[in-house]
């Protein structure tokens, strides 16, 4: 019985700290976000890596949802003949929810991941404390570039997820399934609203790329400077960051749509 | 150096396509364009009270023949007629609207959004900022239809 | 000015409920090579990292050059820091910077000098590990041996007072270990250091140290010069010193009798 109190005390010791380093990891972070914004060249650097790389996946993966959704919604709207609206259909899914969400799903496995993989890496092989030892700050040289590279490419990717998807749904139902042009894009403009799901949607993404940032830098700060460390800390990117973005993306729909 | 030439390469064309697909949406998707034209500043005030106003909510539109004249700002309940008190604001390009002109709660198509139909009426004077429509049509609520077309079958 | 460089003073470090390092007290003199030497996973790294104030001690302080690492703020140990290099096991050069990059950037990050000047001395100090002719290579094209020299001129980019070595001949072939050998005391020398070499290679840093410290179980256990060293009659000391397999420290570990244990499987 010791025992188990015992256990379940060291547990919650070992979340709170573990808790109270990330705020406290978190809080350095944005700090340095500032200064850091003025290294154009690094920040783009790794622009390059989480965004640009990501873009091939997002974008296939947001043509392909666009298209689903719409053979899906065409199949249900024809029984009500209301297929034209398969258009406002497909574009409110993905502005609410699936673009925001899908995209950054995939950036957590694409580029959150490498991140945490790429950090611990250099903290297994000693690169953050040469840098300290040199008097230069970690934080501000290696994780704020990275962090500024993640708040810029999430929602980027995210907008052009939405995009594909609309234009995908577009080629399924207007020259695969004849509804008329006109029709489609009429119902579109009269449903979406730029200040309530346009903006919501971009909104959506910044957190969520906030939450991802700092998963994944964190996890890679804190991870076992071993093989197997580095390896446990990549898996914990993509679980916890999904499941954030997840339980974000209720709370965030709960707060912007009701 | 020919390394960073090629990755500032696909940034600005990642950041190029983003825009495009943002002028994408803010044009050919979102009513962006129409809200454009529909500015606080080129609009005027008016109220209109309804005694039911069904599934009416704020951004609906009004519209008179068909045509888009305002939208729907806020809605309150006169805590004294028990009233609802629907604000619209109306673009001011149609300023010349009869003040005597009737609204009703219309549904666009059968299961569409609820939006108030502006009927015009024949008076000399306008409708001005703070005007009150009187002439209104409370929306057609199904439960009451169906309530009232079974009260006359029962009468027959 | 002081003999002594860095001051360790009742220093105590535990991690966990693992006490590291009890109360122990050591003296690194100015301008000399000092070797300190232990079996491995005794902290002789952590020691480093305490001295650079990358660790705080639970007890203890650690005066460099008279000042109380641990007390300082963070703007004064950067610029203590500038004051030291380390050069790391693996060598820790920055993976997407080349191999003049690396060096240069201390420079250009702490001097305001123009780049003429950095690549001038970037490739001084290249010059001096003798690998000026490796300046643009990426540093997954080098050898162990090669990174850490280039590390070692990054070290000394900045014409620090002191510098530490973590345990630079582990994993190298005889000649990386003798080119390395020469430059910790060449440098050493040349550049008026004080040198901190952390091994466990006792016959190739004794060749160079003035003076050696050994610590294990988290003590001092003896501390003076490479001579003393030798000569020492403490048999711990003198079977690390001369790498025998059995002594103080036991070839067994600690197990039950042999004999029941065996006995023990038959019944």
């Amino acid at each position: 019985m010791r025992a188990q109190i015992e256990q379940v005390g060291a547990q919650f010791i070992a979340l709170t700290s573990s808790f109270a380093q990330g705020f406290w990891f978190s809080l350095q972070l944005l700090w340095a976000v500032p200064s850091a914004l003025l290294r154009v060249r690094e920040w783009m650097r790794q622009l390059y890596f989480a965004g640009v790389l990501s873009l091939l996946i997002v974008m296939v993966a947001g043509f392909f949802v666009g298209m689903v959704l719409a053979l899906q919604g065409y199949n249900i709207l024809v029984s009500f003949n209301a297929t034209e609206i398969v258009g406002q259909m497909v574009s409110l899914s993905l502005l609410r929810e699936l673009g925001p969400v899908v995209a950054a799903l995939l950036f957590a496995g694409r580029a959150g991941s490498a991140l945490t993989a790429e950090l611990g890496l250099m903290k297994s092989t000693e690169q953050l404390s040469a840098l300290e030892m040199m008097g230069l700050d970690p934080v501000k040289r290696i994780f704020a570039p990275r962090f500024i590279a993640v708040l810029l490419a999430l929602p980027m990717l995210a907008m052009l997820f939405s995009v594909m998807g609309i234009l995908g749904g577009y080629l399924v139902a207007v020259p695969g399934l004849s509804v008329d042009d006109g029709a489609f894009w009429a119902q579109i403009q009269a449903s979406v609203s730029w200040d309530e799901d346009v903006i919501n949607s971009m909104i959506k993404s910044l957190v969520f790329a906030v939450t991802i940032g700092l998963v994944a830098l964190f996890q890679g700060v804190q991870a076992m400077p071993t093989a197997e460390g580095v390896s446990r800390a990549t898996t914990n990117t993509v679980v916890h960051s999904s499941l954030l973005v997840l339980g974000l993306d209720f709370v965030l729909t709960a707060l912007m749509f009701n | 150096m020919q390394a960073t030439k090629k990755m500032e390469f696909w940034v600005g064309l990642m950041v190029l396509i983003t825009l495009l697909a943002t002028l994408f949406m803010a044009l050919k998707v979102s009513n962006f364009g129409q809200m454009a034209g529909l500015q606080e500043t080129n609009s005027y005030r008016v109220t209109a009270h309804f005694t039911d106003i069904g599934g009416l909510k704020p951004r609906a539109k009004v519209s008179m023949g068909g045509v888009v004249i305002g939208r729907v700002n806020h809605i309150q309940l006169d805590p004294t007629t028990f009233k609802a008190v629907v604000h619209i604001d109306m673009d001011s390009r149609f300023a010349h609207i009869p003040a005597d002109s009737s609204a009703s709660i219309l549904t666009s198509g059968l299961l569409g959004d609820q939006y108030i139909g502006i009927e015009p009426g024949g008076d000399e004077e306008s409708l001005r900022d703070g005007s009150v429509i009187t002439f209104t049509q409370p929306a057609m609520v199904l439960e009451k239809l169906i309530g009232q077309f079974l009260v006359k079958l029962s009468e027959k | 000015m002081s003999e002594i460089m860095i001051d360790i003073q009742d220093l105590s470090f535990a991690r966990g409920s693992r006490l590291i390092f009890d109360r122990v007290n050591l003296q690194i003199p100015r301008g000399k090579v000092t070797a300190i030497m232990g079996p491995s996973g005794t902290g002789k790294t952590t020691l480093l990292k305490l001295i650079a104030g990358q660790l705080t001690p639970t007890h203890g302080k650690v005066l460099v050059d008279g000042l109380d690492v641990h007390q300082l703020v963070r703007v004064d140990l950067f610029n203590l820091r500038k004051r030291m290099g380390m050069l790391f096991q693996s060598g820790a050069l920055l993976t997407d910077l080349s191999v003049f990059d690396n060096i240069a950037l201390p420079l250009r990050e702490h001097t305001q000098l123009p780049e003429a000047a950095i690549r001038s001395l970037v490739l001084m100090k290249l010059e001096a590990v003798g690998l000026r002719g490796a300046s643009e290579l990426m540093p997954s094209e080098l050898s162990g041996g090669m990174s850490r020299r280039v590390a070692l001129a990054r070290a000394v980019a900045l014409d620090p007072q002191m510098i530490f070595y973590d345990e630079p001949f582990a994993g190298q072939d005889p000649i990386g270990m003798g080119v390395l050998v020469r430059l910790i005391r060449n440098l050493n020398d040349a550049m008026g250091l004080t040198s901190v070499v952390v091994t466990h290679d006792v016959d190739e840093v004794l060749t160079i140290a003035d003076h050696a410290v050994v610590l294990s179980g988290g003590r001092v256990i003896m501390s003076g010069s490479v001579e003393a060293l030798r000569a020492s009659q403490d048999p711990w000391v003198h079977q690390f010193i001369y790498g025998e397999a059995d002594g103080p420290v036991a070839f067994h570990y600690p197990a039950q009798d042999y004999k029941q244990q065996l006995l023990a499987g038959v019944q």
